[in-house]
C-alpha cells in the first residue's frame, strides 16, 4: 500500500566544498532502503499521468511498484523495454518539467522522485552485469547516423525489435553530447560505456571515425544494403555572440571547452595530450544546462571565480533546477540581467575582461519569455581571463550540404514528421536536436524511439 | 584504426606515410584533410591529405614533427596502426579551369600540392609548383611534383638548390613575366609567415590567391569553433568553411596569435615526452 509522506526522500549528495574540486559524481545515488522508502510514496494511480510526461513512455508506476516490492530485476526489465538508456536518463533528465511535474503527489506534496528511482534501478542492474539480449528476427538492416542519445535509443529499439543496426559515429568514441558535452561529475563515462555495451550485446554495431556526408555519402548507405536510415546528428554547431573581441585568445565556445575536458580528458593534462586552460576568473555566457556544466567544470579546473553572465533572470534560465542548485552550492556567481557587449583584451591578444550592460525585463518576445532591455549608463567590465560562450548550438549543416533531398527549415533544422521522424527523403528518418535544435537528452531519446517504431512499420508493415 | 602500408623519411623531421584508408581514399579531393589520433588520451590533429589512390584504396600524408602528437606519429612505421583516421574533412579547393596555377609550397607544405597539381594538370591547366625551403635537403617530393606539374621552380634560403632566396622573390619575378610567367591563380600552403607574404605579393596585382590555413582544431567537423579564422571581417570555421580561404581576406595577425594560444602547454608536453625517452 502507498504510504503518504509529503517529502521526497533526499538524494545523497557529496559535500560542495569537497566535490567542487574534483570530477567525481556529485549525486551518490539511493541505497536499497532509501529507494524502497521512496517507492512506497507512489500512489499507483489508475490513470498514471506521469507517463504522459515521459517522452519514452516508461511504465513508471509499474517499475516503481517492483522497487517497493524489492524486485529489482523485474523493475529493470520494465525500464529497459521502454528506455535503452535508463542510467543516463535517471541522471540528466529534467524530471521537474516532465514525469515529476505530472505526478499526482505533487499536487499537495512533493512528487515521487521518479528520476532518482530510475537511476537506482539502472545502477543496480549495472552491478549485476549485462543480461539484456535481443534476437535478430528481421533480415533488414538500418543505418543510424550519429551515436548520440537519439541515435543510440533508435538503435537500441530497432535491435530489440529484431533488426540489424549499424551506428556510424564521426568522433572516435560513441555517445555524442553524452561523451563530449556532459561532464564526468554529472554523468560518469563508465556509465555511458556500460549503456553502450548493453546495446552492443543486443547486436548493435557501432562504427566510429565515419562522418556520413564526408567519409560516405548518405545515399551510399542504401547501396550498401541498409533498408532505412535514421539521422541523429544533433545540434553541434556552436553559436557565438557576434560581439567585438570574440577572436581574442581565451574566448571559446562551451562545446570547445567541454570537448577539451570531457572527450579529450583535458582535465588530466599533461597525462592526456589535449590541454585546457581557464586562468583565475571565468565568465560563462548563457544559463542553460551546457552553461552550468561549463561553469562548474571551470571551478573544478581551479578557477577562483566562475560567473554565469545571462541577459535575462533566473526565472527564464533553461537549466535543470538541480544543476542550478548544485552550482549555487559550489560557489558559482550569477550575474543575472547582464548582457555582454564586448570582450576586452590586452596588447598580447589575451582576454582581460568582459564589458557588459545591465538589462531590465520588458514585454514577452517570440519565445514567450520577457525581452531583456538595456539600462542606459550601466556599462561595466567584469575582469576575467576566460570567456566561455554557451548561448546555444544549431544543427551541423555538413550532412545536409552533401545530401540531395533533405529539407531543412530556416534555422537549419531537418524537416521531419513529428510522429514518425520521416524526412523529405524516402526511408530517411530523423530525430533529436538535428530536428528540434538544442533540446534535451530525453526529447532526443523519445524521437529516436518513435522513429525506430516508424522504421519498423515502414520495413515490415503489420498485417 | 588504419594500417600504415609504407613510410619514407623525407627530412630528419618529416615523414611520408601511405595509409590503408579505403573510404577516405574514395571520397578525398584536393585541399581536404584528415584528423588523426595516435594513442588513448591522445590529441586529435589535422593533417592535409597529400595524395590519394582510389584503386589502391590508400591515402598519403606527410607529417612534420612540431609537437607531441606529430613526434608520436613519426615513430610509427609500416605495419603499425594509426589509432584513428577520420576524413576527408574540409571543403575541397575550387580553382577555375584553364589558367596558369602557381602552387607555392613552403617546407613540408609542398606535400599538400601533390594531388592538387595532378588534378589541375590532368584537366588541362598550366601548373607551376614553386617550392621553397631553408636548404636543399629540406625540399621534399620534388620529383613527384615534377611528374604532375607543367613546371617546377625551386628556391632555397641558402642558394643550395634553385633560386637563391624566398619563394615570394621568385613569385614576384613570375608575376613580372619571367620563367613560366604570370599566374592567373596562386595557392600557397606552408608556414603562416610565408602565406602572408604570398598574399602581400599578389594583392597589388589582384591575382586570385588561396591559402590553406592550419589552425588548432579538436573535432574537425564544425563542433567546437576552436579553428576560427577571420576572413573578410567574418569568423569562419577552417574545418568546414576552409581550410582554403581567399588569401587577401584572411587576418593573419589574428591567426598567428590564436595559433600560439597553447604554446606554454605545448612546450610542457614536449618536455615531458622528451623526459619519457622520446625526442
Amino acid at each position: 500500500m502507498p504510504v503518504k509522506r509529503a517529502d521526497k526522500t533526499p538524494m545523497p549528495v557529496r559535500l560542495p566544498e569537497e566535490r567542487a574540486h574534483d570530477f567525481g559524481e556529485v549525486n551518490e545515488g539511493y541505497a536499497l532502503e532509501r529507494a524502497m522508502f521512496e517507492a512506497e510514496r507512489c500512489l499507483r494511480c489508475q490513470d498514471p499521468v506521469c507517463v504522459e510526461g515521459c517522452p519514452v513512455r516508461i511504465p513508471i508506476s509499474d517499475f516503481i511498484h517492483e522497487v517497493a516490492a524489492g524486485d529489482l530485476v523485474a523493475a529493470a526489465r520494465i525500464l529497459r523495454t521502454a528506455n535503452p538508456l535508463p542510467a543516463i536518463c535517471g541522471r540528466v533528465c529534467p524530471q521537474e518539467t516532465q514525469c515529476e511535474e505530472r505526478c499526482v503527489m505533487g499536487g499537495r506534496f512533493r512528487p515521487v522522485a521518479i528520476g532518482h528511482l530510475e537511476r537506482f534501478v539502472a545502477d543496480q542492474e549495472r552491478a549485476r552485469g549485462i543480461s539484456t539480449t535481443a534476437e535478430r528476427t528481421h533480415s533488414e538492416k538500418v543505418a543510424v547516423i550519429g551515436a548520440g542519445p537519439a541515435g543510440l535509443v533508435c538503435a537500441g529499439e530497432l535491435a530489440r525489435m529484431g533488426y540489424g543496426v549499424t551506428v556510424y559515429e564521426g568522433l572516435h568514441a560513441p555517445g555524442g553530447v553524452l561523451r563530449y558535452g556532459i561532464p564526468e561529475f554529472r554523468l560518469p563515462k563508465a556509465i555511458l560505456d556500460h549503456e553502450i555495451a548493453v546495446l552492443q550485446a543486443m547486436g548493435v554495431e557501432i562504427v566510429c571515425d565515419v562522418i556520413v556526408g564526408r567519409t560516405l555519402p548518405l545515399d551510399r548507405l542504401f547501396e550498401m544494403g541498409y533498408a532505412a536510415v535514421f539521422v541523429g546528428t544533433g545540434a553541434g554547431l556552436p553559436q557565438f555572440l557576434g560581439i567585438p573581441g570574440e577572436d581574442l585568445n581565451g574566448v571559446m565556445s562551451a562545446n570547445e571547452f567541454l570537448t577539451r575536458v570531457n572527450l579529450m580528458k583535458g582535465y588530466t593534462f599533461p597525462e592526456a595530450d589535449t590541454p585546457v586552460k581557464i586562468g583565475k576568473r571565468v565568465a560563462v555566457v548563457g544559463a542553460g544546462n551546457t552553461a552550468m556544466d561549463a561553469v562548474r567544470t571551470a571551478l573544478r579546473l581551479g578557477a577562483e571565480e566562475a560567473t554565469i553572465v545571462y541577459r535575462r533572470s533566473d526565472k527564464e534560465m533553461t537549466a535543470r533546477v538541480e544543476e542550478h542548485e548544485h552550482a549555487i552550492q559550489e560557489g558559482v556567481v550569477f550575474d543575472w540581467l547582464t548582457s555582454p557587449i564586448e570582450v576586452v583584451g590586452d596588447e598580447t591578444g589575451w582576454v582581460t575582461g568582459l564589458r557588459c550592460q545591465k538589462m531590465r525585463l520588458g514585454e514577452p518576445d517570440a519565445s514567450g519569455r520577457a525581452r531583456p532591455v538595456p539600462i542606459p549608463g550601466s556599462e561595466h567590465v567584469i575582469p576575467v581571463d576566460t570567456v566561455i560562450v554557451a548561448i546555444g548550438t544549431s544543427p551541423n549543416p555538413l550532412l545536409v550540404r552533401t545530401t540531395k533531398g533533405l529539407q531543412t527549415d530556416r534555422h537549419g533544422c531537418l524537416v521531419a514528421n513529428e510522429a514518425t521522424g520521416l524526412t523529405s527523403k524516402p526511408l530517411v528518418f530523423a530525430g533529436g536536436d538535428a530536428v528540434t535544435g538544442t533540446a534535451t537528452v530525453i526529447l532526443a531519446a523519445g524521437a529516436g524511439k518513435r522513429a525506430a517504431h516508424a522504421i519498423a512499420e515502414a520495413l515490415s508493415p503489420a498485417a | 584504426m588504419a594500417k600504415i602500408l609504407s613510410t619514407r623519411q623525407l627530412t630528419p623531421i618529416t615523414k611520408l606515410f601511405v595509409v590503408d584508408a579505403p573510404l577516405v581514399a574514395e571520397a578525398a579531393r584536393p585541399g581536404q584533410f584528415v584528423i588523426l589520433r595516435v594513442r588513448e588520451g591522445g590529441e586529435r590533429i589535422p593533417v592535409t591529405i597529400a595524395d590519394y589512390d582510389r584503386a589502391a584504396r590508400t591515402i598519403a600524408i606527410v607529417v612534420q614533427e612540431v609537437g607531441v602528437t606529430t613526434r608520436l606519429v613519426n615513430r610509427l612505421g609500416a605495419g603499425d596502426d594509426i589509432l584513428d583516421v577520420v576524413g576527408p574533412l574540409g571543403t575541397p579547393v575550387e580553382i577555375p579551369a584553364g589558367g596558369h596555377v602557381v602552387g607555392v609550397g613552403g617546407g613540408f607544405g609542398a606535400a599538400a600540392l601533390l594531388c592538387l597539381m595532378r588534378e589541375l594538370t590532368a584537366r588541362g591547366d598550366r601548373t607551376t609548383s614553386l617550392l621553397g625551403a631553408r636548404t636543399k635537403e629540406l625540399l621534399i617530393l620534388v620529383d613527384e611534383l615534377r611528374a604532375v606539374s607543367t613546371n617546377v621552380e625551386l628556391c632555397t634560403d641558402d642558394g643550395s638548390a634553385g633560386h637563391h632566396g624566398l619563394v615570394t622573390g621568385r613569385l614576384a619575378e613570375l608575376i613580372a613575366g619571367q620563367g613560366p610567367g604570370r599566374p592567373d591563380h596562386v595557392i600557397a600552403i606552408g608556414p603562416e609567415v610565408m602565406m602572408r607574404a604570398v598574399a602581400e605579393a599578389t594583392r597589388p596585382e589582384r591575382i586570385h590567391t588561396l591559402v590553406s590555413m592550419d589552425p588548432l582544431m579538436i573535432d574537425g567537423t564544425g563542433m567546437c569553433g576552436g579553428c576560427r579564422v577571420i576572413v573578410g571581417g567574418e569568423s569562419k570555421f577552417a574545418c568546414v568553411d576552409g581550410p582554403c580561404f581567399d588569401a587577401h581576406q584572411v587576418d593573419f595577425t589574428v591567426a598567428m596569435r590564436r595559433g600560439k594560444a597553447y604554446a606554454a602547454e605545448e612546450k610542457l608536453a614536449a618536455e615531458r615526452l622528451a623526459a619519457a625517452g622520446g625526442r
